[in-house]
């Protein structure tokens, strides 16, 4: 079998036996992204020399016969927002152009632990504020399953490479939906751990109340594989929660839903959801009846709310956490000539480096916090997201896990949604609850939306650490499903060709 | 309005017509051995930029993480002042941009501070009386400290005119808690010497404490003085203003003086005080504007997301009370009653940073009048000297009592002590040694100081003459001579009192 067609999962049992070298398999990776990437644009920075470097460490680690973790030796493909030694970091800004971090983020840090090969920094929306990578400073990246289509956002990047074979593996962050929508959209498997699960040190802050990091496989095993990885108490990070990481990949093993409690939620679906995928929806809740488990309709009331919440919550946060990009320290610096003091330099800085929808989200989170207008934005919608939770707490009273489309649409054209800021909003009306809940959510393959041939995802939510429970549902439904397509669904994508 | 020649009103007249209303913001340093939120030393004084990390430089991706220790000490600070410690509280961002500012926010916090609503007790002389007031504390809180701005070319060595500015990161994330107190009013003309004598006994208390050095020079502790003024009588409190930059004890009184000359001023000639940032300026005495606050920013205040709740326990809380030092006022007054010394003695040896010093000497075995005559008189010379404090000197306060030990035995006269003083200065070792090693101690030999006198005398007959015909203030001449001839080491009152003895039989 070819190496880039191969599973995380079969890649490490194949370096575990030595069949395979992780030079080889880093290798055959690259010519891949050497192949394909220039149509796809999934990385905005390959690390070649790097990535082979690691393998041969790996290659000799093992043959002194030392014990290795799983990844060792698979490649993975890292966000453009978590910071990495040696290579680039920009998070999909002109700001942060030329910025080598000086130090590596905790989860870059596990993975080079772990011995997993980074392959380079995939493409992102400018910090990580989008649905489509096309608020990326560098261009979009585009879908494997139709080139002229939008791969997701904003971790669309990682998403597009794993979809395009260029990757087994990548990494994420998901403040609104960022990893589960670009993976519903792409047809590949990523989770939203729970918040606090994974660690943020060194990932730059979008919303620092929501921003999750998160694992993309082709297969559900594969994405446990890369959770229980990356997951676990980090001291650096304060919200990092100092518990057991969940038995991920046991449940992704077991895969068994059999007297299950599985909640769909009544408020994610109806108007504005595209026919296919509410039928590929429902096909998908048929299949984990039929496999045992026992489905109810669960109303969460006040998900109505969470898209505006999160629209104050987020841009609130962010007007903050952007304020340090200001030329002084690193990164891009405009009009420095002598003839301009501090503040102007700083300001023209931020009007030159900063994009669009990064300025729009600057000024909403400026206004919300303002003097005058907080209780009314930012403090009320802190109320709301209180009633979300609520609504899951009450909701997980009767449910195991709740269930829902990934996303409310398939795919987007590239360039179809870019003026209308609403319109792109809307993609992640789904995702959005669990995030501001900061409990864990996954999304999976369900089949091809009937009208446009276009993946659909089907979201599974959990409560906070019961990351556990997203896998045994979303395994059982993969393997139900490939039963009866006959083949993965990536398999049917043809944006590259056959 | 912009004048460069401010108007004052003479202080005993503005207090006449004033009644002043003031407020103090203090800065301290907390004096953890890390930053407040990640693991870089504090020392002060290093290498520009050296003592800096992802976290405190606020490079993207960085997360800050409490110090648990600057949590302790702020209770300890809270406790001092007998302030209720919250039972949560939350850390907030303070939005604003400036280049000392790593993140163009400081987390601080705003609603939701660590310590509430105490008191400190102070005393001072005023006009020869003796004045005690309750200076009410609204809040201790938490923040971490900026970076340091060195403004270079221009001439005020502030931002506006400078050619470039050089920002040391050092001081960026030092634990940094800020004691706010409530409005005092009721002091009338002593306003000035109430502030002083507050930041005074704030600074005693802290040191007490041990969580700060308090070192107003290095800046680990800074005032903002808020001044208001209310005519006579009235209670109706005008604007006020808050002035920065008032870097020493002395600063505060005479800030606070200047600012109800220029306010009665003001308010006299039937304006308005504007509320604003002044900043004082210690060559001339006096305060010029800075930011209007009028147009001050909105610091767009919200809860720190990066941080989760302070929840410190009771338990802990009691542990921490349970550990206070005595009260420095208290210490004070148990220790003037037991050295026996009046007011104004107390006060000199306070004020000299002396106290500790002497409880410290009288300790190891001096007695608390010898004690004080060290360190007041040759060590506070010697330090005068050096531009340093007393608790800089290389010398520890049992050396010091064992010095007045040995001249109490006779062992050394006070000429000898201040020798054996400069040789402990100068690093050659402990009292004992250095009188050791230098043959220092006094000639008590009574044959040989005999003989060096019956030499002294056989050798200046025109001395002894005049001794004899009463004029006795000559026998200095043979006094020199025998502690010539003893180098130094006879005891000149003894000598001077053998001398006249045998001359006079």
């Amino acid at each position: 079998m070819e190496l880039t067609r191969m599973t995380a999962a079969q890649l490490s049992a194949a370096l575990a036996k030595s069949e395979v070298s992780a030079t080889e398999v880093t290798q055959a990776h690259l010519d891949r992204i050497a192949a394909v990437d220039d149509r796809v644009h999934a990385f905005l920075h390959i690390a070649a020399d790097s990535a082979l470097a690691q393998a041969a460490e790996v290659d000799n680690r093992r043959k002194t016969g030392e014990p290795l973790a799983p990844l060792a030796g698979v490649p993975v493909a890292v966000k453009d927002v978590f910071t990495t030694k040696n290579m680039p970091t920009t998070c999909g800004s002109r700001i942060l152009d030329g910025w080598h971090p000086p130090y590596d983020a905790t989860i870059t840090q596990r993975l080079k632990q772990a011995g997993a090969i980074i392959l380079g920094k995939t493409n992102m929306d400018e910090f990580a504020m989008g649905s489509s990578t096309e608020n990326s400073a560098f261009g979009p990246s585009r879908n494997p399953w139709d080139l002229d289509k939008i791969p997701g956002g904003s971790s669309g990047g990682s998403a597009a490479a794993v979809a395009a074979y260029e990757a087994p593996l990548a990494i994420g962050t998901d403040t609104g939906g960022s990893i589960r929508q670009p993976a519903a959209v792409c047809g590949i498997v990523g989770t939203k751990p729970t918040y606090g699960g994974s660690s943020r040190y060194g990932v730059v802050a979008f919303a620092s109340s929501l921003d999750t990091p998160g694992p993309f496989g082709r297969t559900v095993l594969d994405a446990a594989l890369l959770h229980e990885a990356i997951s676990g108490h980090d001291a650096m990070d304060s919200t990092s929660i100092d518990a057991p990481v969940p038995p991920v990949v046991a449940a992704a093993r077991e895969a068994d839903v059999s007297g299950m409690r599985i909640g769909v939620v009544t408020e994610l679906s109806g108007d504005g959801y595209q026919p296919g995928v509410l039928s590929r929806f429902a096909e998908a809740v048929e299949l984990l009846e039929s496999l045992g488990a026992k489905v109810t309709e669960v109303s969460c009331p006040h998900f109505k709310y969470a898209l505006p919440a999160y629209y104050l919550i987020a841009p609130s946060e962010a007007s903050s956490n952007l304020a340090r990009f200001d030329a002084m320290r690193y990164g891009l610096r405009v009009g420095d000539d002598g003839s301009r003091d501090a503040e102007e330099v700083m300001a023209l800085t931020r009007e030159v480096g900063f994009g669009a929808e990064v300025k729009r989200r600057i000024i909403l989170g400026t206004y919300a916090l303002s003097s005058g207008y907080y209780d009314a934005y930012y403090g009320k919608a802190q109320q709301v997201r209180t009633l979300i939770i609520r609504d899951f707490d009450a909701a997980f009273g009767q449910v195991d896990v709740l269930v829902s489309p990934s996303t409310p649409t398939t795919a987007f054209g590239i360039g179809e949604r870019a003026d209308d800021p609403m319109a792109m909003y809307l993609a992640d009306l789904c995702t959005i609850p669990s995030d501001l809940a900061g409990n864990a959510a996954i999304s999976v393959p369900c089949g091809l939306a009937p009208e446009n041939g276009l993946p659909a995802g089907l979201q599974v939510m959990a409560p906070a650490l019961a990351d556990d429970r997203l896998y045994r549902v979303a395994a059982a439904a993969e393997a139900a499903f490939t039963d009866r397509w006959g083949q993965p669904l990536l398999a049917s994508a043809k944006g590259l060709g056959a | 309005m912009t004048t460069t020649t401010q108007t004052l009103v003479p202080f005993a007249e503005a207090v006449q017509r004033y009644d002043p209303l003031i407020g103090l913001e203090t800065h301290v340093e907390l004096g953890t051995r890390t930053k407040m939120f990640c693991g870089c030393p504090t020392a002060f004084g290093a290498e520009p930029n050296s003592q800096v990390c992802p976290v405190c430089l606020g490079l993207p991706g960085s997360l800050p993480v409490v110090n648990r220790m600057a949590i302790e000490y702020t209770i300890r600070i809270g406790l001092a002042l007998n302030c209720s410690i919250a039972t949560w509280c939350r850390f907030a961002r303070k939005n604003y941009f400036y280049p000392d500012m790593p993140k163009n926010f400081q987390i601080s916090q705003y609603d939701e501070p660590l310590c509430t609503d105490g008191w400190l007790d102070v005393t001072f002389e005023a006009d020869g009386h003796h004045r005690q007031v309750r200076v009410g504390i609204e809040r201790v809180h938490l923040e971490e400290d900026t970076g340091k701005s060195l403004h270079v070319g221009g001439a005020t060595g502030r931002i506006q005119g400078a050619e470039y500015s050089l920002v040391d990161y050092n001081r960026a994330g030092i634990p940094l808690v800020e004691i706010v107190t409530k409005p005092v009013e009721g002091t009338g003309a002593d306003a000035p010497v109430a502030a002083r004598a507050y930041v005074t006994e704030l600074r005693d208390l802290l040191r007490s404490l041990g969580v700060s050095d308090v070192r107003m020079e290095e800046g680990s502790l800074r005032c903002d003085v808020n001044t208001s003024l209310a005519p006579r009588g009235s209670g109706r409190w005008g604007t006020r203003t808050e002035t920065k930059n008032v870097n020493s004890l002395r600063s505060v009184e005479r800030a606070v003086r200047f600012e109800i000359e220029r306010e009665a001023a003001v308010l006299d000639s039937g304006g308005r005080v504007i509320q604003e940032t002044r900043h004082f300026h210690e060559d001339t005495g006096t305060t010029t504007p800075g930011r209007s606050k009028e147009e001050a920013q909105d610091y767009r205040y919200f809860p720190e997301p990066d941080l989760v709740p302070v929840a410190p326990s009771r338990e802990w809380v009691a542990q921490i009370q349970a550990t206070l030092p005595e009260v420095p006022s208290a210490r004070r007054a148990r220790l003037q009653a037991e050295w026996d010394l009046s007011e104004a003695d107390m006060t000199a040896l306070n004020n000299a940073g002396a106290l500790d010093l002497v409880a410290e000497t009288v300790a190891a075995g001096a007695s608390p009048a010898d004690a004080r005559k060290w360190w007041l008189g040759e060590l506070a010379r010697r330090a005068n000297e050096a531009g340093a404090d007393l608790t800089d000197l290389a010398i520890a306060p049992a050396q010091v009592a064992r010095i007045a030990e040995l001249v109490s035995a006779g062992t050394l006269n006070d000429r000898l002590a201040r020798e054996v003083i400069d040789a402990v200065l100068a690093g050659q070792g402990p009292p004992d040694e250095v009188v050791q090693a230098r043959g220092l101690a006094v000639v008590s030999d009574q044959s040989a100081l005999t003989a060096a006198i019956d030499e002294a005398i056989a050798a200046h007959p025109d001395v002894v003459a005049k001794i004899r015909d009463g004029k006795v203030a000559a026998a200095g001449v043979l006094v020199g001579a025998v502690m010539k001839a003893t180098r130094g080491q006879a005891d000149a009152p003894r000598v001077r009192e053998l001398i006249l003895a045998r001359l006079s039989s």
